[in-house]
C-alpha cells in the first residue's frame, strides 16, 4: 500500500510545483498579456508600499483612473522600499506613489536636497530610463525630529535648534538608517552643538513603538513622519525645520511611458488637490476610525469632485 | 472587535493567500528531506556531516535570506518564489534529522527479516521501514507545519501578501483587533494544518490507531522536536509502555 | 560571489572592531542574550517536561500549547509585547523565551517517555522512592533528549535572537537591520555569517556537552533496548 502512498505523495509534489510556478507567474506576469490595442484599454499597473497611507494613495489613484476608462492592475503592499525599488527600476510598475525626499535619497545617497522644488528637480535628473514624475501635491509626509509635548514644554522647545538649550545629553530613536543619515545625529551635534548620549534603534519606521518609546521617557527625540496620525492626539510636538535638514517629501506619482497624456492629467488633478491637510485627515481616518483604503478613497473622491 | 467584523473577506483572503504560501514549503520540503536523511541514516560517515550542515541552515537569519535569496536563484524581488524556497530551506533543516531518526529508530531485526523474504533494498526502504518510521515523520512533518505557517508571515515585510500583513497594516495603524486577528488567525490556521496531518496519518497509516501494546511510538504523534543526538549516540527508540 | 567577497571583507575590516559597534562587543551581546533565554526557558520547561513525562500527565495539555507557540509569529509577539512593556530587552526577551520552550519541553518529556519502562519498574521494585527514580533513573537515561531539546531551541534563539535589534541597541541584529535599511548588504550579510558562526560554535559547545555529560553506561544499554527489542 506504501507504493500507492507514494504515488499519492509525488503527486502532491507535482500540484506543489505547478501551483508554485503559476504563482510566480502572476506576480511577475506581463500586464500586456491582455493586448486590446486601444489604448485607453490597457491595463495600468498601480503599486503602493507596505505603508498604510501610501496605500491609500494608490487607491485614490487606481479609482481615479478607473473612472478615466483606464483598466487597473492594483499590486498593493509590495514591501518596503528596500525590496521594491528594483521592481520601480526594472519597469514592472506603472504607476506609484512615492516621496521626493525619500525617493531622491533612496537612489542618490549624497542628494544635496533643499527646497520641495530643488528636491523635484534633483528627483527627475536621477529617475532610471522609462520613469516620469508627474505633477508632486502640496501634501507632503516627511520626515521630522519629534519630541513628546511635556519634553516640548519642559524645555521651551520649538524649532531643532532648541534642542541645545537642554541640559541632559539627548537619547535618539528611529529606524537603524537615521543614525548614519545626513540629518542624523552627528549633525545634530555638528550644526547646533546638541549633546547626543547615544542612538536606540527602533525599527517600527516611527510607528506605536516610536510614540511609545517617546512617551516613556526612553529616547527624548524620534523621527516620525509629519502626516502620523500619531500627532492627532496632541501629545507629540514635530520641531520646526527652517534649515531645510530633512528633505522635503512630497507626494509624488511615478509613472512609466505606459501612462499617456489621459491618464498623466487624471493623476495630475488628483495632485491638484491633494492638499497637506487632506492627506493627515485620510490617514486619520484609517487609524482612527479604521477604514479600508478602499472606503477612504471612494469617499474623498466623491467629496472632492474633481471628475 | 468591530474591525473584525466588517472586515472578514480580508482576514479570509488574507488566510487563503497564507495556505498558499505555507503548503507548498510543507511538501517540499517533506519530499526533500526524505532522501537526505536516508542517506544520512545509511552510512555512518555521512550522517554527522549532512545532520550538522543541514541543521545550520536553521541558524541563517529570515530577514537576509529573503534579500539575497533572488540574487542567487535570480528570481524577481517580490516574487512569492523567494519565500517559497526560503520556507522550504527551513523545513528541510528540520525534517533532515528527523527522517535520520525515524528511519534508525527501525528494529534492525525487522530490516533482516524482511532481507530475509527477499525484498530489495529498495523496496525494503519503500515498504518497511518508511512505513515503519511513519508515526516518528509524521510527527516531524507537524512541527514542520507548524513553524512554516509562523515563519510565512514574515513575507509582509518582502512584499508578499499573507497573514502578516493584517498585524503590519494594524501596528502601522494602531488597530489592536487586526494586530490580534493576524495573529489568532495564523495560530488557528496553524492548528487547523497540523490537525488535517494527523488524519492524514491515520489515513495513511491505520495500523497506528491500532492500541496494541506493541506499537513502537506513543499513539498520539508527538510533536517531537529534531532532537540532535550525537552521531555516536545510538537511535533512540520510544518502548512500549 | 561579489557579495559574499565584500561580506568576508567587511568582517576582516578592522575598522569593524572599535567603538560602540565593535563586532566583539555584539558578538557577546548575542551570546549572552541567547544564553539567558535558554536558562529563563529551561527554567519553566524542564520541571513541566519532567513532571509530564514522570507522571504520563498532562502531555495532551503540553503537546496543543507547544504546538500553538510555535505557531505564533515572533515579531508580532515581540511587537505586541513591547506595546505594553516599552522598547528594551524585555520584549525580546519574552517572544524569545516562548519560542525555546516548545523543543526544551518536548525533550524533556520525550526524554522520560523513551525509557524502557521495564527500568523504571525494576527501579520501583529494589524500592527506590519516585523522588529516587526520577533523580537516579529518568534524569540520566532522559539527557541526551533533553539535551537535544536544548541544543534546537539554541539554534531557533540564536538567529531569532537578531530580532532583539528591532528595539534595541543590542547584538548581531544591529548589522542586520542597519545593512538592510542602508542598502549595504555586505554588512547584511556579514552579520548574517557572523550569526551562523556563532550558531556553529554552540553546535560544537553542545555536541560536546553531550560527549561528557552522558553517561557511557546509559549509551549502551540504550543499544542494547534496541538490540533486545
Amino acid at each position: 500500500m506504501f507504493t500507492a502512498n507514494k504515488g499519492r505523495l509525488a503527486l502532491f509534489g507535482v500540484v506543489a510545483v505547478g501551483a508554485v510556478i503559476a504563482l510566480a507567474g502572476c506576480a511577475t506576469g506581463d500586464p500586456l498579456a491582455t493586448d486590446s490595442g486601444d489604448s485607453a484599454g490597457e491595463t495600468l499597473v498601480v503599486s503602493s508600499s507596505n505603508y498604510y497611507s501610501n496605500e491609500i494613495l494608490a487607491e485614490i489613484y487606481s479609482q481615479a483612473l478607473e473612472e478615466g476608462g483606464y483598466t487597473v492592475d492594483r499590486q498593493f503592499k509590495i514591501g518596503e522600499r528596500e525590496v521594491y525599488l528594483s521592481d520601480i527600476e526594472a519597469g514592472g510598475i506603472d504607476v506609484f506613489p512615492e516621496y521626493t525626499g525619500s525617493l531622491l535619497q533612496a537612489l542618490e545617497p549624497d542628494a544635496a536636497g533643499g527646497s520641495a522644488d530643488e528636491v523635484y528637480t534633483e528627483l527627475e535628473g536621477v529617475l532610471p530610463d522609462g520613469l516620469a514624475l508627474l505633477d508632486r501635491a502640496e501634501a507632503s509626509d516627511q520626515n521630522s525630529w519629534t519630541v513628546s509635548k511635556d519634553f516640548a514644554e519642559q524645555y521651551d522647545l520649538t524649532d531643532i535648534a532648541s534642542l541645545a538649550s537642554v541640559p541632559e545629553p539627548i537619547q535618539v530613536g528611529g529606524n537603524s538608517e537615521l543614525e548614519s543619515r545626513p540629518y542624523g545625529p552627528s549633525t545634530l551635534t555638528e550644526m547646533y552643538g546638541i549633546a547626543i548620549a547615544g542612538f536606540t534603534p527602533v525599527e517600527d519606521g516611527g510607528g506605536p513603538l516610536t510614540v511609545k518609546a517617546l512617551q516613556d521617557g526612553d529616547i527624548q527625540i524620534a523621527n516620525i513622519y509629519t502626516a502620523s496620525p500619531a500627532f492627532a492626539e496632541g501629545n507629540l510636538v514635530a520641531l520646526d525645520d527652517p534649515d531645510n535638514l530633512f528633505f522635503p517629501d512630497n507626494v509624488v506619482p511615478v509613472v512609466s511611458d505606459k501612462v499617456d497624456e489621459g491618464a498623466a492629467d487624471i493623476l495630475n488633478t488628483v495632485s491638484a488637490a491633494l492638499s497637506a491637510d487632506v492627506l493627515v485627515e485620510l490617514n486619520a481616518k484609517s487609524s482612527n476610525d479604521q477604514e479600508s483604503a478602499d472606503k477612504i478613497a471612494t469617499d474623498w473622491l466623491a467629496e472632492a469632485n474633481l471628475f | 472587535m468591530s474591525w473584525i467584523w466588517s472586515n472578514g473577506d480580508l482576514i479570509w483572503d488574507r488566510t487563503l493567500d497564507h495556505l498558499v504560501l505555507s503548503v507548498p514549503p510543507i511538501i517540499l520540503s517533506f519530499l526533500l528531506a526524505v532522501p537526505l536523511g536516508a542517506l544520512a541514516n545509511r552510512y555512518r560517515a555521512s550522517r554527522g556531516a549532512i545532520l550538522s550542515s543541514v541543521g545550520l541552515l536553521y541558524a541563517i537569519p529570515s530577514l537576509p535570506l529573503f534579500i539575497v535569496l533572488p540574487v542567487i536563484v535570480g528570481t524577481s524581488a517580490r516574487s512569492p518564489l523567494n519565500l517559497i524556497i526560503a520556507l522550504t530551506l527551513y523545513g528541510v533543516a528540520l525534517m533532515v534529522r528527523v527522517v535520520a531518526d525515524g528511519l534508525a529508530s527501525v528494529d534492525p531485526d525487522v530490516r533482516q527479516s524482511a532481507a530475509g523474504v527477499g525484498f530489495s533494498s529498495w523496496s525494503e526502504f519503500w515498504q518497511v521501514e518508511l512505513p515503519l518510521a511513519g508515526p516518528v515523520l509524521l510527527a516531524g512533518l507537524r512541527v514542520v507545519a507548524v513553524s512554516t505557517v509562523s515563519l510565512a508571515t514574515v513575507g509582509a515585510v518582502i512584499g508578499v501578501q499573507s497573514l502578516g500583513s493584517l498585524f503590519t497594516d494594524g501596528f502601522q495603524r494602531g488597530i489592536q483587533a487586526e494586530i490580534i486577528a493576524g495573529i489568532v488567525a495564523t495560530v488557528v490556521l496553524a492548528l487547523v494544518l497540523d490537525g488535517a496531518l494527523v488524519l492524514l496519518g491515520r489515513l495513511l497509516m491505520p495500523w497506528t490507531r491500532k492500541s496494541s501494546s506493541r506499537v513502537m511510538l506513543p499513539l498520539t504523534p508527538t510533536p517531537l522536536t529534531p532532537t540532535p543526538l550525537t552521531p555516536t549516540t545510538t537511535p533512540t527508540t520510544p518502548v512500549t509502555r | 560571489m561579489n557579495l559574499l567577497i565584500e561580506s568576508i571583507q567587511w568582517i576582516l575590516d578592522p575598522q569593524n572592531y572599535v567603538g560602540g559597534n565593535a563586532i566583539p562587543l555584539r558578538v557577546l551581546e548575542h551570546l549572552g542574550f541567547t544564553v539567558a533565554t535558554l536558562l529563563i526557558a529551561s527554567a519553566v520547561a524542564i520541571p513541566a517536561g519532567f513532571f509530564i513525562g514522570h507522571t504520563g500527565r498532562g502531555r495532551g495539555l503540553a503537546v496543543s500549547i507547544s504546538g500553538a507557540f510555535r505557531a505564533i509569529p515572533t515579531l508580532g509577539l515581540l511587537t505586541l509585547v513591547a506595546l505594553s512593556i516599552g522598547i528594551g530587552l524585555g520584549a525580546p526577551y519574552v517572544a524569545l523565551t516562548i519560542l525555546a520552550i516548545p523543543p526544551i519541553l518536548a525533550g524533556a518529556y520525550t526524554g522520560f517517555e523513551a525509557i524502557d519502562r521495564r527500568t523504571i519498574d525494576a527501579a520501583r521494585a529494589v524500592g527506590m522512592s519516585e523522588g529516587q527514580i526520577v533523580r537516579g533513573v529518568e534524569l540520566p537515561l532522559g539527557l541526551p533528549l533533553l539535551i537535544g531539546g536544548i541544543r534546537s531551541a539554541a539554534l531557533q534563539v540564536i538567529s531569532t535572537a537578531t530580532l532583539a535589534a528591532y528595539l534595541a541597541d543590542f547584538g548581531l541584529g544591529r548589522y542586520l537591520f542597519t545593512g538592510l535599511k542602508t542598502r549595504d548588504y555586505a554588512e547584511m550579510l556579514g552579520g548574517s555569517i557572523l550569526v551562523i558562526l556563532l550558531a556553529l560554535a554552540l553546535e560544537g559547545i553542545f555536541a560536546t556537552i553531550q560527549r561528557f555529560v552522558v553517561p557511557r553506561g546509559v549509551v549502551s544499554s540504550r543499544s542494547r533496548v534496541v538490540r533486545v527489542r
